[in-house]
């Protein structure tokens, strides 16, 4: 995974990527307006993040204490390791009920687990069910947003897509109408489901219910159909008590899109009458991460996307670009913690310009825990050694005060003298598009000491 | 007396004298003889920031001994001092002088609001100007509020530059983005990082900008490359720059 | 060792942090006018708040609502609303909602901050019918009604309610170049009746 070159290739196409940046900008500029509305928002972050942290810290007590009053309700609860025992045992449940079609909303666990291959490859039927990530599976790509996952497909191109799968009409691309096409089709789907897999935004351990957020109501349409309700969650997904849920809730829908709160905000305790309840709680990597003081508050991740949608470089690259479940900043902390080597291009795609750490809602030092990355793959060997040996290089000319000077000197000299073509080739990145400044005669310590030494005459 | 050392970083030795020279006479104009120590390199942010901290260190020794004997540090670059007061822990935690040498090193700006409390500096400078809120300044050094954050509204930079008559801060679309240079960002992700500036050029341009500025000569060095490659019609000047001149003519 | 103890045993291995837990007691925004506030973020979210004098006047209102009036199949839990041709016998198949136009159901209480209105489960047969039905229609007592969502569960008991939901307007989606759609799942629109004298203002 090469970022550079990902988001080399989608910055070629200016007219995209400028669109794709500016759809993704007004997403923060919606946060913005949300947010400015609660004159105690920093606060109530602290708060976020506090309770985050204290949850965290005790995190074995909290997810006991879940499981215990989930299961008292008549929850199952399944605990897996890794992104394989989580698919195992979704599919093993579904086997057992002869479940062959599934209304999945969505989850970005599921995603980083892969559920959807491994359950079609087992001839269960998976129909995402979230707009956004319906789109992505018709088309076969990867989400490349958290929350808005076809954020990066104009509307003409997802009339093309329904045309193709719905026979819907080329021209009836507006965005009502192509959510209207979606209702229906969709609507066919949670009929004839089997079963329901959902996310979790927040498990309280306090009562052992959980909560989901979603705009469209699909969450609750696919679980308040079929029997059967399975729902996955990461370790860290636990708070303390309901009353927490005010302070997140509060968080999560006005960074994530700008809204007050999500259009449904669904509560499950326990299994529906007659039906079945099962939560899936997954590991896969993050009690390793918890262990890293370093890296141990990204796991404070709420997944609103508010770091992604400020990122100018997210925003200017594309989700894809960062070729993990999840891009944008908080991706960009996490896939190194999965493969360092896979994913090492991933803390450098950034000018740690801190606008993402600004505006994380739980108080994630993102900018300083990509920092933080870089010196892990520096010390791991894995920087390319042409970086590693010019960062020596200029380490050993800046160390001494006279190779300085005289480095410069000749710098400059050279680039006063040389012709433009032997100035700006292909080698030269920084001159690609930018012109090196007008070249002064003498540098700053050359006209100090000159001015001093007339002064003393 | 107290003495003040003048800290410039190497790109602005180099290639931006007259910056060094503007810092000069600005402080000298408020009364204070600020002195360069000749040792002095390079504080060592690419290193540091490509996570290089082995190489960083050496860099991050030499400063502190260079300036251990000065009462105060000042620089024109927001970066350069956010990497002394926030990134040399790594380095120089412990350091006899080294506590000392984060509280009394600053940037340009703050120095004359915090230390010499200078609220703004008169003068006549009648251009439209845009203010490039250098994001190292802004949100690592706290020049002014960001606009990501539920504060109340402040910015010491603009209130320096408003006491020049004639001056027209213009109002940019986008306030604080980032312009993309990133020190070694700015040729490790080439592509992003001239989208980036581009879009910061034209956001300027469009708000009706005749100057460009800001307190950190790296964002601007970057962006003027790119308006000059361009030939576009827009000035890049250090705010230390526009204060004295402005100062100056209005003398 | 099984998969649960195993994670355990691995949460188990970080370094002892000690971070207590805040308390957020009293903590959130207040409002003058806490139902005008109401509406306001009910409105901005795409629902329309509508203010009925007391219980008589609530089959008139109802009867103002076009897609109400309109309605071929409407479905009310509000006691003593029923229009002529709605089902008066509670639907045994989940799955027969499927053709349900109007849905007439009770909220519990409204939250000021945002604009939602709490429903459960427990006032309804099939749950499913807060999302299945076309239009959704929530009728709420005026004077139940909260600031913010601190003091929302500071109410709210989960003892016996298995399933229960906040619903902000009706269902959307913005998954389409950031553009705002209605419509998406979930029902088409949301009126809300808030009936009865508004709460009295707070003492200064």
């Amino acid at each position: 995974m090469n970022h550079p070159r990902q988001a080399g290739q989608y910055v070629a196409d200016q007219e995209r990527a400028h669109w794709h940046d500016n759809v993704i900008w007004f997403m923060r500029e919606k946060r913005d307006q949300a947010v400015k509305v609660i004159p105690e928002w920093e606060e109530l972050r602290e708060l976020g993040s506090q309770i985050k942290g204290h949850t965290l810290s005790r995190l074995d007590d909290y997810l006991e204490r879940f499981e215990s009053q989930a299961k008292r309700l008549g929850v199952q609860i399944h605990w897996a390791l890794d992104a394989e025992e989580h698919n195992q045992i979704v599919a093993g449940i579904l086997q057992a009920a002869g479940a062959r079609k599934v209304v999945k909303s969505k989850s970005m666990l599921t995603e980083e687990c892969h559920l959807n291959q491994f359950l079609q490859e087992r001839n269960i039927q998976v129909t995402d069910t979230d707009l956004g990530e319906r789109i992505v599976q018709l088309r076969q790509e990867a989400p490349s947003h958290i929350i808005t996952p076809a954020i990066h497909i104009k509307h003409e191109e997802v009339a093309e897509l329904f045309h193709e799968h719905f026979g819907t009409d080329l021209s009836a691309s507006d965005p009502d109408q192509l959510v209207a096409v979606a209702r229906d089709a969709l609507r066919r789907t949670f009929i004839e489901a089997d079963a329901a897999i959902t996310g979790v935004n927040f498990a309280v351990a306090e009562t052992g219910g959980f909560v989901v957020c979603t705009n469209e109501g699909n969450v609750d349409m696919g679980t308040g159909l079929p029997r059967l309700h399975i729902a996955c969650m990461g370790i860290e997904k636990v708070i303390p008590r309901i009353k927490d849920l005010g302070v997140f809730l509060r968080l999560l829908a006005r960074s994530a899109t700008g809204q007050p709160i999500t259009v449904y905000t669904s509560h499950f305790h326990g299994p529906a009458a007659g039906g079945e309840l099962h939560l899936v709680i997954v590991d896969n990597g993050r009690s390793e991460l918890l262990q890293k003081p370093k890296f141990n508050k990204s796991l404070n991740c709420i997944r609103c996307g508010a770091c992604m949608n400020t990122c100018p470089v997210y925003r200017r690259s594309g989700g894809h670009s960062y070729g993990y479940t999840i891009p944008g900043p908080i991706g960009s902390v996490l896939g190194p913690s999965r493969n360092m080597k896979e994913f090492s291009s991933l803390p450098y795609a950034s000018s740690l310009c801190g606008s993402c750490t600004a505006v994380c809602p739980v108080k994630i030092d993102l900018h300083h825990q990509l920092l933080e990355w870089r010196k892990e793959i520096v010390s791991a060997g894995v920087l390319p050694w042409t970086k590693r040996f010019a960062m020596k290089v200029a380490s050993l000319v800046l160390r001494n005060t006279w190779l300085y000077c005289t480095s410069g000197r000749i710098f400059r000299m050279m680039l006063r003298r040389l012709p433009r073509v032997l100035v700006y080739h292909r080698l030269n990145l920084w001159g690609r598009q930018r012109d090196f400044p007008r070249i002064p005669d003498t540098s700053f310590r050359e006209w100090y000491a000159q001015r001093n030494h007339e002064q003393q005459k | 007396m107290k003495r003040v050392g003048l800290f410039i970083p190497c790109y602005v030795d180099q290639l931006y004298p007259q910056v060094g020279v503007a810092v000069l006479e600005l402080l000298k104009r408020f009364d204070v003889v600020a002195e360069f120590p000749a040792a002095q390199t390079c504080c060592g942010q690419p290193m540091a920031n490509t996570g290089c901290d082995n190489e960083a260190q050496p860099l991050a020794e030499k400063f502190l001994q260079v300036f251990q004997d000065y009462d105060h540090v000042v620089c024109p670059s927001g970066s350069c001092v956010a990497m002394v007061r926030h990134h040399y822990d790594a380095y120089l935690s412990g350091r006899p002088g080294f506590d000392q040498l984060k509280a009394k090193t600053f940037e340009v700006c703050e120095y004359l609001t915090d230390v010499l409390k200078i609220e703004t500096v008169h003068g006549k400078f009648p251009h439209r100007v845009g203010l490039h809120q250098s994001c190292h300044g802004l949100r690592e050094l706290g020049l002014a509020s960001s606009s990501e954050m539920v504060t109340q509204s402040f910015s010491k930079v603009q209130n320096l530059l408003q006491g020049l008559t004639g001056i027209e801060l213009v109002e940019l679309s986008r306030t604080d983005e980032c312009c993309g240079f990133g020190g070694t960002f700015a040729v490790n992700e080439e592509a992003v990082s001239c989208m980036m500036g581009n879009d910061r050029i034209r956001d300027h341009l469009d708000a009706g900008a005749e100057v460009l500025t800001g307190v950190d000569m790296s964002c601007l060095m970057h962006l003027e490359g790119l308006i000059r490659r361009q030939k576009k019609n827009l000035r890049v000047m250090h705010v230390a720059e526009i204060l004295i001149a402005g100062e100056r003519a209005g003398r | 060792m099984n998969s649960k103890n195993k994670i355990l045993a691995s949460i188990r291995k970080q370094p002892v942090r000690e971070i207590s837990l805040p308390d957020s007691t009293g903590f959130g925004i207040r409002y003058e006018d806490p139902l005008g506030q109401f509406e306001n973020m009910l409105e901005q979210v795409g629902g329309v708040a509508l203010r009925v004098a007391d219980q008589t006047q609530i089959a008139k209102t109802l009867e103002s609502i076009e897609v109400y009036r309109s309605a071929k199949w409407v479905l009310s839990g509000v006691p003593g609303v029923q229009r002529d041709n709605s089902d008066a016998a509670p639907v045994d198949d989940p799955y027969a909602l499927e053709q349900l136009d109007v849905a007439v159901l009770a909220g519990e209480f409204m939250v000021a901050e945002n604009g939602a209105i709490w429903v459960s489960g427990e006032h309804v047969k099939h749950r499913v019918v807060y999302v299945i039905a076309e239009h959704l229609i929530l009728v709420v007592d005026a004077q139940q009604i909260v600031h913010n969502l601190h003091e929302a569960y500071d109410r709210l008991s989960f003892e016996q309610v298995q399933y229960g939901l906040f619903i902000s307007g009706p269902s959307k989606t913005a998954d389409i170049a950031a553009t705002l759609v209605t419509g998406a799942q979930g029902a088409r629109s949301l009126h809300v009746l808030l009936v009865g004298p508004p709460p009295a203002t707070p003492e200064r």
